[in-house]
């Protein structure tokens, strides 16, 4: 009996005393973890992409709590998110539209000509560096990946020497983008669904000794628009997304197929005449 | 007792018994293209238009910046065209086209008569009119080489001979054609900078060289005869410096921070014809070899078109595959035929289809192979798995700098892994990194 109670006076002593010191510590080296961080961080896209720029999504999540990053710098959270984190930090913001890369260039194998055939490393920017790159036009998509391999969602491929992006893989994180040696693919605003599909400002002539896909800077387009949202500039047409009614009708004129209109899949015509 | 650096590999040589024995030709094309960016540092300023009659050695571009070298007419004739034509870098480049009228017209010239009696002042000055720039491939401009800093002092002039590429022997033919010119450029480089030494450092393996060289070298003032052990990259300006000095240029530092200066053979011939006959640098001897049916060492105005010397030596005996700037090793493919030679293209090598083929690149098996080869003692594979990664930073602080790109790496792999050509690739992009943060 005397062991029993013994054994119990003891136990509830040194319990109450590790109590005593848990609770003493729990005052004195209280460490304030905002649960906000968890909220922002299951907002996110949780791919780790590193396109806002933090390493990784726990990263980026502590930076937004700290006010150190914007809410709406999580390109795959895309705007629904950055309306989620906005309402967790209870901070205004502009949601910017998601914007999606966009490869620049027309100039598949036989539309764009060659200039030699180049069977060295497989890498754009030494083939750039090789007397101006393997196709004849400077502005073109070289072909060689360096984007694919840049990619963390293999959402890019090769096919006839041009990069094609598979949007339904693809999570805006802009690094295609960041590693194009020649800046063929750039971001654009996801609703542009009408747009030039080159990048050549040399003029006709040139332009068209180098590409038969080429813009030119003829001015089709902007007599077709009637929303005067085309305007031509070193022998390229520039398309004003703001007047831009995406209607295509550019796209349906332009005698080197050189507008693409994603709505109405223009242009129909393979890119020859 | 034959001079050396560590590791490097052992080349096959075979390439050059072709051309070794044929004497120097002449030949000169109705056409040339005189290309305004011979030289490292900003392309020269055309100062000919369209339409202009010229003479032999007149200035047709002037230099521009502190890198900057004049261009002079390689033939006399009319000037057809100044345009931009796509060349072996990035960018186009700015071209002088003179139809050749074979009257011979020479502009006047300026000898300064021998090069022992000349006034040192007055050498770097000509050497800088002549138009003169590294001959051996780097093409640095040889007035600002020798143009030393106040407290900077040279010790001793190496004069590259080695010709360590594969298939070239233009220097070879040089060395046994004008061993006297060589001697006399080594001796203007000397006076001019008040040098007691001069070394001529040739490869073993071209020992009728090192004899024309020692009998051209005997009785000259401090000029000896260096004989070096066959392998690449002897001729590399810092294993050179090792082979002969034993010293080694500290990383990131020139030559003359060691008190050496590097001259190649070209260079000093062409000093010599500056000095002597006030001539400017518009010929130079290149070697055409490989798939031409008749290889040869041709004696070339600047800027004569590849697809005419390769017509007048007959054409290809089959379908090439490749034709580079330059050996096999560190030489530059041409994208076309149109393409104008200049004054570092000590050789058109073409190679057949099978010659030119890629392999497929492999996985690194971690044999180290690119290790011991590796002259300068950098750790290839490690480099290679940084730049894939794209980490320049990590690839900075494994000195890809220090890299030169002789490509003894690339060689040596046993998974065909594209070893120097990604480091040309980090090299660039951190200059590029390096330029755009003293911009901002």
């Amino acid at each position: 009996m005397m062991n029993i109670l013994f054994a119990a006076v003891v136990l509830s002593a040194l319990g109450l005393a590790f109590g005593l010191i848990l609770t003493f510590a729990e005052k004195k080296f209280r460490v304030d973890v905002d649960e906000r961080i968890a909220e922002v961080r299951a907002c996110l896209g949780g791919a780790n992409c590193g396109a806002c720029g933090y390493a990784g999504c726990d990263n980026f999540a502590e930076a937004v709590v700290k006010g150190e990053a914007k809410p709406n710098s999580c390109p795959p959270a895309g705007e629904k998110g950055a309306k989620e984190i906005a309402a967790i930090m209870g901070v205004e913001t502009s949601v910017e539209e998601m914007k999606v890369p966009r490869v620049l260039c027309s100039g598949r194998a036989g539309v764009a000509f060659s200039r030699y055939r180049y069977d060295g490393y497989r890498n754009c920017a030494v083939a750039d560096g090789l007397a101006g790159g393997p196709k004849m036009c400077r502005f073109s998509c070289i072909g060689l990946g360096d984007c694919m391999d840049h990619c963390v969602m293999g959402a890019i491929s090769i096919v006839d020497g041009l990069a094609v992006i598979d949007y339904d893989k693809c999570i805006s994180c802009g690094e295609c983008a960041k590693h194009c040696p020649r800046g063929a693919i750039q971001m654009m605003p996801v609703s542009q669904t009408v747009y030039v599909n080159c990048r050549n400002t040399d003029n006709a002539r040139e332009a068209k000794s180098v590409c038969m896909s080429a813009c030119i800077g003829c001015g089709r387009c902007k007599r077709e628009c009637k929303y005067d949202a085309i305007y031509i500039e070193n022998f390229f047409a520039h398309i004003d997304p703001e007047k831009c009614t995406r209607c295509g009708a550019c796209a349906s004129v332009c005698p080197c197929t050189a507008i693409k209109d994603l709505i109405n899949g223009l242009p129909h015509r393979p890119n020859f005449y | 007792m034959k001079f050396t650096f560590k590791r490097g590999v052992h080349l096959s040589y075979g390439g050059k018994s072709a051309t070794s024995v044929l004497p120097v030709r002449e030949y000169v094309t109705d056409y040339v293209k005189i290309p305004m960016s011979m030289h490292i540092g900003a392309p020269s300023e055309p100062c000919v238009k369209k339409g202009d009659l010229v003479k032999i050695g007149q200035v047709i571009a002037t230099p521009v910046g502190p890198l900057g070298l004049p261009v002079h007419a390689s033939v006399s004739g009319e000037v057809t065209a100044v345009e931009k034509i796509p060349y072996l870098m990035k960018d186009p480049v700015t071209v002088v086209s003179i139809k050749n009228d074979f009257k011979e017209e020479w502009v006047d010239l300026n000898p300064l008569g021998s090069v022992e009696s000349v006034d040192p002042s007055m050498i770097i000055p000509a050497i800088r009119d002549a138009g003169i720039c590294g001959m051996g491939g780097a093409s640095f401009p040889t007035h600002v080489k020798l143009s030393l800093k106040p407290n900077q002092k040279c010790d001793v002039i190496i004069v590259n001979g080695a010709e360590c590429e594969t298939h070239l022997t233009a220097d070879h033919r040089l060395m046994l054609e004008y061993p006297r010119r060589i001697v006399d450029g080594l001796r203007a480089a000397m006076r001019a900078l008040n040098v007691e030494n001069g070394v001529i450092a040739i490869e073993d393996n071209k020992p009728d060289a090192i004899e024309a060289m020692k009998r051209a070298a005997s009785g000259r003032d401090g000029v000896s005869v260096c004989e070096l052990r066959t392998k690449y990259p002897q001729g590399g300006e810092k294993q050179l410096i090792e082979a002969v000095t034993k010293k080694q240029v500290p990383s990131g530092g020139l030559p003359i921070d060691i008190g050496v200066i590097v001259l190649n053979v070209g260079t000093c011939a062409a000093i010599a014809d500056a000095i002597i006959d006030g001539m400017p640098l518009i010929k130079r001897i290149t070697t055409i070899t490989g798939c031409v049916r008749h290889p040869a060492n041709l004696m070339l105005p600047v800027g004569t078109i590849v697809e005419d010397i390769i017509g007048f030596l007959g054409g290809f005996p089959e379908e090439p595959g490749k034709i580079t700037f330059g050996g096999a090793m560190t030489g530059l493919c041409i994208p076309n035929m149109q393409i104008p030679m200049m004054k570092s293209t000590n050789g058109i090598v073409v190679f057949n289809e099978r010659e030119a083929m890629s392999m497929e690149e492999g996985p690194c098996i971690r044999c180290a192979k690119c290790v011991h080869a590796c002259p300068i003692g950098l750790n290839p594979y490690r480099i290679k798995v940084e730049a894939d990664a794209d980490r320049l930073d990590a690839a900075k602080k494994l000195n890809v700098m220090d890299c030169m790109l002789c490509g003894c790496c690339s060689y040596v792999c046993p998974s065909r892994r594209w070893l120097s050509a990604s480091f040309k690739i980090v090299k660039e992009k951190l200059i590029r990194q390096a330029k755009g943060g003293q911009k901002a």
